[in-house]
């Protein structure tokens, strides 16, 4: 049976892009002194934005600026005022949600019904919890008068641009930081609004201050000898190039870093609901997930009926225009991401595992990848190993729990794992030998302000979200 | 009676690995001598391939150490303080040789150390009280975080607190189910051996706790490196250069770094900074329905 659907696009007429955009530096859009790029919509390949990007001199004038509201309003202002601040931001997210959620989409070329139910909304309910830490913070656990680290410099990944923003800057505004943070270089859009709202909320000048700009912009933030905190997400490889970077300079850092994630269904699992949640585990926002379920591993006992199951339900899913509210995979966001999930995947077909995706109409223009299983994978295989970042999945199987375990840590990557059954017990004693960072139960891909995230081993150190995130930006009561 | 005139049987130093004493493979050995340049003891100077011997070690006790329970790791911990009361005239002979200082200093230090084992002991169960939590999140899930411990530890023990500062390294590291390969106070090893003497007749896993001694400089950078490792505990290293360089060595596989701040007080309560520096938060969702 086909189902047909008449397109319904959300409209574009919310959103008003500048053709030429500044940096955010000191309370002010300011151009910056490096050679301008632009920006794409992922989906038809259009020019949305002339973005600035910031050299050296831009850097330091944000550092500066992100300094002297840290020595002379921000650390000094008391927390209760801090968290009102917060709270207004979390307002203005959400009284402007629509615009974003558009405006995300454009530039990201995720889903419409993804970025507005969960990337803007996760965002507002981001800032209002940290809202309510910031003159609470002798109750977190970290002593009774914790201090912030200074200047936090933050950069940000393409996959969700607002919502990685929020995980930022709302901790470190809370626990009385001030910021400097770079959006990715495709994805800078929604970090410019956010611009726009610092400057609704009145917050002071130098508080929140936003550069864009590529790679070296970020790499000149990190070696900036007066930031005293870094926070990134992005992959392994930059993670651990910051990681030596700061080797020896006493700043502090905290990476949320790359992930191979294993999705694992046991036989006694709903297996209908188990094929709802490994198709949101990797094909939620075309798998450009750093948690994404990339691993899914089956008990033998019902591997060929969830592969069955999961390949009919693939062929309803519906690829294409990011903005029509019934689109369920949207764009991907970069040329440069479709070559590597290209390359990856031919790898697999290459090692000897089974491609498999449904019939789907790939638009002319626009970056796009067809939802894609590989069954008859092994651990050797690099589709197993590496981290593909695309809307790919990898089907293993397994006996025992106690192999399911051996697979699901056989991995560098320590993020997140999923796990489906009917057995409650048997979820806790899963969980409690998976290292990972984040165990879903009978769910995955889901994201709470109150629920720490963070990885074990090369995905990275430190937490997000939660009290325990609080603890990235607040100083240590170490005495040895 | 024995006469003043009794030729004394002296010791053997040698390295504490999987629950073991073994020489150096290499066979070497380096000369430790007293504040006065006097000599005490050969003490062996572990390898590098000691080093790596001592991970796969560590990494066994930590399979077994990190299923104990949390009441069984508190009561194996406050064991050690037990059978280091019993060596406490050990303990202050080997401090006063060791960083010459007087009998009611190396007492006091051997007092505060055999206190500090007894304070981390009564963490084992507490700990992920006070660092875990459950979380409230906007669902239909049980949600709660927990601290695990990271693994296997590499870690350099201050040159200059030869028994409190060690314990006060290894028992944070250990108390939360990680396994640990400590090098001792290059200068002051002595309380180190002895130290390892009352490990391996408490009840500690076979490699959990491994003491080496020798020259960090020489040993670190291959356990920094070493894929096998999963943090470093930097607390004695101070040449700038050294800890840049580990600090480096530690990108390759995002290994967790904790160094201690300048002038340590280890006599002050400690914080529970130690003991997080060593764990990882893990967050379950678990389902809830009818």
């Amino acid at each position: 049976m086909t189902f047909q659907y008449a397109p319904a696009p959300e409209s574009t007429s919310i959103v008003n892009i500048k053709s030429s955009n500044g940096l955010f530096i000191n309370g002010e859009f300011t151009p910056g002194h490096g050679t301008p790029f632009k920006t794409i919509n992922p989906a038809t390949e259009e020019v949305l934005a002339e973005i600035s990007q910031a050299n050296q001199e831009d850097v330091d004038a944000a550092v500066l600026a992100a300094r002297k509201a840290y020595d002379k309003t921000w650390s000094k202002m008391t927390g209760r005022d801090r968290g009102k601040y917060l709270f207004r931001i979390a307002r203005l997210i959400q009284e402007r949600a629509r615009e974003f959620a558009v405006l995300e989409t454009m530039d990201n070329g995720k889903p419409i019904k993804e970025s507005r139910d969960v990337d803007i909304p996760i965002a507002a309910a981001h800032f209002f919890y940290h809202a309510g830490w910031a003159d609470k913070l002798e109750f977190a656990g970290f002593g009774n008068n914790p201090q912030p680290l200074g200047v936090a410099a933050q950069i940000i990944p393409w996959n969700f641009p607002l919502l990685m923003l929020a995980w930022k800057i709302a901790p470190a505004l809370a626990t009385g930081n001030t910021v400097v943070l770079k959006p990715a270089e495709t994805t800078p859009l929604t970090a410019l609004l956010f611009a726009e709202i610092c400057q609704q909320a009145d917050l002071p000048p130098g508080v929140v201050n936003i550069l864009t700009g590529d790679g070296e912009t970020g790499r000149m933030l990190v070696e900036h000898p007066d930031v005293n905190k870094i926070a990134f997400t992005g992959s392994t490889a930059v993670g651990q190039a910051i990681q030596r970077q700061i080797a020896g300079s006493n700043k502090r850092l905290t990476l949320e870093l790359g992930g191979k994630a294993a999705n694992i269904v046991f036989e006694d699992a709903p297996i209908d609901q188990a094929v709802e949640g490994i198709v949101n585990g990797i094909y939620f926002n075309q798998g450009h997930v750093c948690c994404a379920g990339s691993r899914l591993l089956l008990q033998e006992s019902i591997a060929e009926q969830t592969i069955e199951s999961l390949k009919r339900r693939l062929q309803t899913l519906r690829l294409g225009d990011p903005l029509d509210k019934n689109t369920d995979i949207g764009a991907i966001n970069s040329r440069e991401q479709l070559d590597r999930i290209i390359e990856l995947t031919k790898s697999g077909e290459d090692e000897g595992a089974q491609r498999w995706s449904p019939d789907c109409a790939i638009p002319e223009k626009g970056f796009w990848f067809a939802p894609t299983v590989f069954t008859n994978v092994t651990q050797a295989h690099r589709i197993a190993r590496e981290e593909i970042f695309g809307p790919v999945l990898s089907v293993l199987t397994f006996r025992t729990p106690d192999e399911a375990i051996e697979k699901a840590n056989n991995t560098p990557y320590g993020l997140s794992a999923g796990i489906w059954t009917e057995k409650g017990s048997r979820i806790l004693a899963m969980a409690n030998k998976v290292r990972a960072g984040v165990v879903w139960a009978n769910t995955f891909n889901r994201f709470d302000p109150a629920s720490p995230f963070g990885g074990y081993k090369e995905s990275g150190f430190g937490r997000e979200g939660g009290v325990q995130g609080l603890g990235a930006y607040l100083t240590s009561e170490e005495t040895s | 009676m024995i006469g003043n005139d009794r030729v004394e049987v002296r010791k053997t130093h040698k390295l504490f690995v999987g629950g073991a004493f073994p020489r150096s493979e290499s066979g070497r050995t380096y000369e430790v001598v007293n504040t006065n340049g006097e000599f005490l003891a050969n003490v062996a100077k572990a390898s590098r391939k000691d080093a790596r011997d001592a991970v796969i070690a560590a990494r066994t006790g930590f399979n077994s150490w990190s299923k104990a329970t949390a009441y069984n790791r508190g009561q194996v911990l406050y064991r050690i303080a037990e059978v280091m009361e019993g060596r406490k005239d050990q303990f202050v002979a080997d401090i006063q040789d060791a960083e010459g200082i007087s009998k009611k200093k190396a007492s006091a230090q051997t007092d505060q150390a055999i206190d500090r084992v007894v304070w981390y002991a009564g963490w084992a169960d507490k700990y992920s009280q006070v660092l875990g939590n459950t979380n409230p999140v906007s669902g239909p899930f049980f949600n709660f975080s927990i601290p695990e411990p990271t693994g296997v530890v590499a870690a350099v023990a201050p040159q200059n607190s030869s028994l409190l500062g060690l314990i006060s390294v290894i028992a944070p590291i250990v108390v939360s189910g990680n396994s640990v390969i400590v090098i001792a106070s290059m200068n002051s090893p002595i309380p180190a051996i002895t130290l390892s003497e009352c490990l391996a007749t408490s009840d500690v896993i076979a490699g959990n706790i491994n003491i080496l001694t020798g020259d960090p400089a020489e040993i670190m950078p291959s356990l920094a490196s070493h894929a096998d490792i999963n943090a470093l505990d930097l607390t004695g290293i101070t040449d700038p250069e050294l800890l840049t360089q580990l600090e480096i060595e530690a990108a390759g596989t995002v290994k967790r770094v904790r160094t201690a701040p300048t002038n340590p007080d280890w006599n002050a309560t400690p914080s529970l900074s130690r003991i997080r520096a060593f764990t990882e938060i893990k967050t379950v969702w678990h389902p809830m329905g009818m």
